[in-house]
């Protein structure tokens, strides 16, 4: 039996450690920590509500707009305000493009360059693999770079800037686009599909969200999405990481009269169930964090100085009905029902495959949406809608980011914040065990992975860890 | 020139912000300058023992290091221990390595305000006891000492902002690179004169309100945010409306207020950040370098001149009256 802690762990956003039980050749037992504590939900205590516009989105400069748009609708709920629908639309497409870009991010940054190895050497694809996604070095990573940083030229039209904007509030948005902003926006986006469209799915990108089974998408053989397929039936990327198979999704991109662009849910065993929040609690057993198991509206953010023995980590342990669920961009497209996704989850999930391939084909879907929103956007129509922040109130803002499913849970007393909870989504995919000593998504879908003669820093377990796109920053916060 | 990038207690977004450059993209515009990002938590291969050996070899002096950047404030708490965040991996505090690391290296940049001053991380209680590298706020002393200097004889270089401008940290290095950053190329708070000597004020769109105090009472309106919504651009440093941000933007073009990010302690205002405060009904808070009697003159003046295509546009969500046309004489 051997022990591994392996870290610093790179490319996820922000630090995470993961210590590792091995037993004859694989896996037996993990403990993931999430190692930075900032406090940010007792930063708030006591500010102006509004004040929340401006720290939440600085938990995470990667789902800065995630978190914007949580802040907001908890303080709108707060308010009773309804906001502006073309505001509305406005912020949809405002997040939109931030959760396109991570995972731009994530596949061509955080994850291909693992298949780059040398350790893979001798494999058909891995010249491919060199060539296109060497770390900081590799053609895919110079082109999506750039696309990135051209499809972030719509953030700079309607949000002011990327990371940290202040235009989404609880009313709308802050700028009323011009015909003018529309047209530049609508170019942004057909560059965006040209480089979907020849570089990462070499094919219509109607044609990739068409893909209505794993097989189907088994036999894509184009753009660097056909040389991820080509890896990972090489590897088996299927059969590794399985996750909890019970799938939470808050529904994504909140739309005027109830409506969203991916409906949320909470899929299990083949059916689906609507996400009741009251059944959420956040166990502080496992992690160093002082009082009872609680719901957010309820929960406190207490550190416990002294790091007790027994918990290992900062992140808290959230369950859905006491039990373990798996969030992501896999789960919102099973729970808004794409085919794909289904065959994944009704097949366990898909493991680290599944994942990828939930986040490629949300890729897709959302330069669909994104065209969707910006065909709807009538920019002489208001965009703001204007309400007083109450003395006393309580909200809640569920959303969703690139990583899942992200709460904010809002208490207003005097006039001045009370209470402020957050759920990020790696909260739920990484937490620690629980007081039933259930381990969280991650821990569970390590057990079993192989761990090589002489590996330390198992490539199996890289493989695994980043499938999931984990933002550290967010998780604790 | 070999970089070594840590992220301490941030928010990772100045990162994500580099990654916004362009022409050429940043993975270009480092390798053609010979900058080498010997390990960055985002973007390098080495995971685990890989990334460990880096570290160790550069905190050992084995391996030259010629600039250490830090991102994300330091965390010295619980009770001065530094363990809210153990750099993983390593059973050590981050506010170690960092102290370790900045000993060996040429040049330090703190990039963000938060690792050249706390930041946002040091907001309201300073919950983990979070302060820059070598800033607590704005007084001078932090996680490294007041009389730090690093090998090349200068103190921590601090590219502030939040997040900070993909081009003031590219170019940071560039300077670096070339040898052309010395002591005078910084501002009182160790910024980069090169963005820090202009005010987010110049090139603000929102000049001719301004100029008028014509003012937005509500965020959405088109009018200066100065008098009523907590922008602070007249005093902020920073070329964000010289050299727009992600295309064409700035936080006074997205109508959002300016709140400073690249100050000291901008975190804490002392008011809520999209409201002005006021003394009976009067704004507090000058223009940088503008004297009080001549601004209060100046802008009573100006303000019973506004213009009614100024005044009427300033409270509406877009340009509801356009300039009037002069047509040459027949």
């Amino acid at each position: 039996m051997t022990e591994l802690v392996v870290g610093p762990f790179n490319r996820v956003e922000g630090d995470l450690e993961v210590h590792l039980t091995v037993r004859d050749g694989r896996v037996a037992e993990a403990r993931v920590n999430s190692p930075l504590y900032r406090g940010f939900e007792r930063m708030l205590d006591g500010k102006d509500p509004r004040d929340a516009l401006t720290i939440t989105p600085r938990i995470c400069g990667i789902c800065s707009i995630s978190q914007s748009a949580a802040a907001a609708r908890a303080l709108a709920a707060a308010q009773g305000l309804t906001p502006a629908p073309m505001g509305e639309i406005t912020a949809a497409l405002i997040h939109a493009v931030e959760n396109a870009a991570d995972h731009l991010t994530h596949f061509n940054l955080f994850f291909m360059p693992d298949f780059a190895r040398p350790a893979y050497r001798g494999r058909v694809w891995h010249d491919r693999a060199v060539a296109r996604f060497t770390a900081m070095e590799g053609s895919a990573a110079r082109q999506a770079v750039e696309a990135r940083a051209a499809l972030m030229h719509i953030l700079g039209l309607l949000a002011g800037k990327w990371p940290h904007t202040l235009a989404i509030q609880p009313g709308g948005v802050t700028k009323t686009p011009t015909a003018r902003d529309i047209v530049r926006i609508d170019t942004s986006l057909r560059a965006f599909r040209r480089y979907l469209e020849e570089v990462l799915f070499g094919a219509p990108v109607e044609e990739f969200a068409a893909l209505a089974t794993p097989a189907a998408l088994a036999g894509w053989s184009r753009g660097d999405a056909g040389l991820f397929c080509e890896v990972a039936a090489d590897l088996a990327l299927d059969r590794i990481g399985a996750g909890p198979g019970r799938y939470l999704s808050y529904g994504a991109y909140p739309l005027p009269r109830g409506e969203c662009g991916f409906r949320g849910g909470l899929w299990q065993d083949g059916a689906l169930a609507h996400v009741d929040p009251a059944r959420i609690a956040e166990d502080l057993s496992h992690a160093w964090m002082l009082g009872p198991s609680a719901h957010p509206h309820d929960g406190a953010t207490l550190p416990d100085e002294d790091m007790r023995d027994g918990a290992y980590s900062w992140c808290k342990a959230p369950r859905y009905g006491g039990q373990v669920v798996e969030t992501g961009a896999l789960a919102r497209q099973v729970t808004d029902g794409h085919p794909l996704a289904l065959g994944f989850a009704a097949a366990g999930g898909g493991g680290v495959l599944g994942r990828v391939a939930g986040r490629l084909l949300e890729l897709a879907r959302t330069q669909l949406f994104m065209e969707d929103c910006l065909a709807s956007i009538d920019p002489a129509e208001r965009f703001m809608a204007r309400g007083p922040i109450p003395a006393e109130g309580q909200g809640a803002g569920l959303v969703e980011a690139a990583r899942g499913a992200l709460g904010h849970w809002l208490t207003i007393e005097k006039g001045r914040i009370a209470r402020y909870q957050i759920i990020a989504p790696t909260t739920w995919n990484f937490s620690p065990r629980d007081a039933g000593g259930v381990p969280g998504a991650l821990e569970a879908a390590l057990v079993g992975a192989e761990v090589g003669e002489g590996e330390v820093t198992p490539l199996t377990v890289q493989h695994i860890v980043r499938s999931f796109d984990p933002c550290m920053v967010c998780t604790v916060h | 020139m070999r970089v070594i990038w840590l992220q301490a207690a941030g928010c990772g977004g100045c990162t994500m912000s580099l990654l916004c450059a362009e022409d050429p993209n940043v993975l270009d515009l480092l390798a053609g300058a010979g900058i080498t990002l010997a390990w960055h938590p985002a973007l390098s291969v080495e995971t685990g023992a890989e990334a460990r050996a880096i570290l160790e070899r550069a905190a050992s002096g084995e391996e030259v290091l010629d600039v250490l950047c830090v991102e994300g404030s330091v965390t010295r708490g619980p009770k001065g221990t530094g363990r809210y965040h153990i750099l993983s991996g390593t059973g050590q505090p981050m506010l170690r390595w960092i102290t370790a690391l900045a000993a060996r290296a040429r040049h330090v940049v703190a990039v963000g305000s938060c690792a050249a001053y706390g930041g946002v991380t040091s907001a309201g209680g300073n919950p983990s006891d979070a302060v820059g590298l070598q800033y607590e706020g704005a007084h001078l002393g932090g996680a490294l000492p007041a009389s730090f200097r690093s090998g090349s004889g200068l103190p921590v270089i601090n590219v502030a902002g939040c997040p900070t401008h993909p081009d003031w940290v590219t170019e940071t290095l560039l300077m670096l690179a070339a040898g052309t950053l010395g002591a005078d190329s910084l501002d009182g708070y160790a910024r980069p004169r090169f963005y820090a000597d202009h005010l987010v004020h110049h090139a603000c769109p929102k000049n001719e309100f301004y100029e008028y105090k014509a003012s937005a009472r509500n965020l959405s309106e088109i009018g200066c945010m100065m008098e009523h919504l907590g922008c602070v651009g007249t005093q902020a440093v920073g070329d964000c409306n010289i050299r727009p941000w992600n295309g064409n933007g700035s936080c006074t073009r997205g109508g959002y207020p300016c709140i400073n990010c690249t100050a000291p302690e901008f975190e804490e205002p002392r008011h809520a950040f999209t409201e002005t405060p006021k003394i009976a009904g009067i704004p507090v808070g000058l223009p940088s370098d503008m004297p009080k009697a001549w601004f209060m003159a100046l802008a009573s003046l100006s303000k019973a001149a506004t213009p009614d295509r100024i005044g009427r546009n300033a409270t509406a969500d877009r340009i509801r009256v356009p300039p009037t046309l002069r047509k040459p004489k027949p």
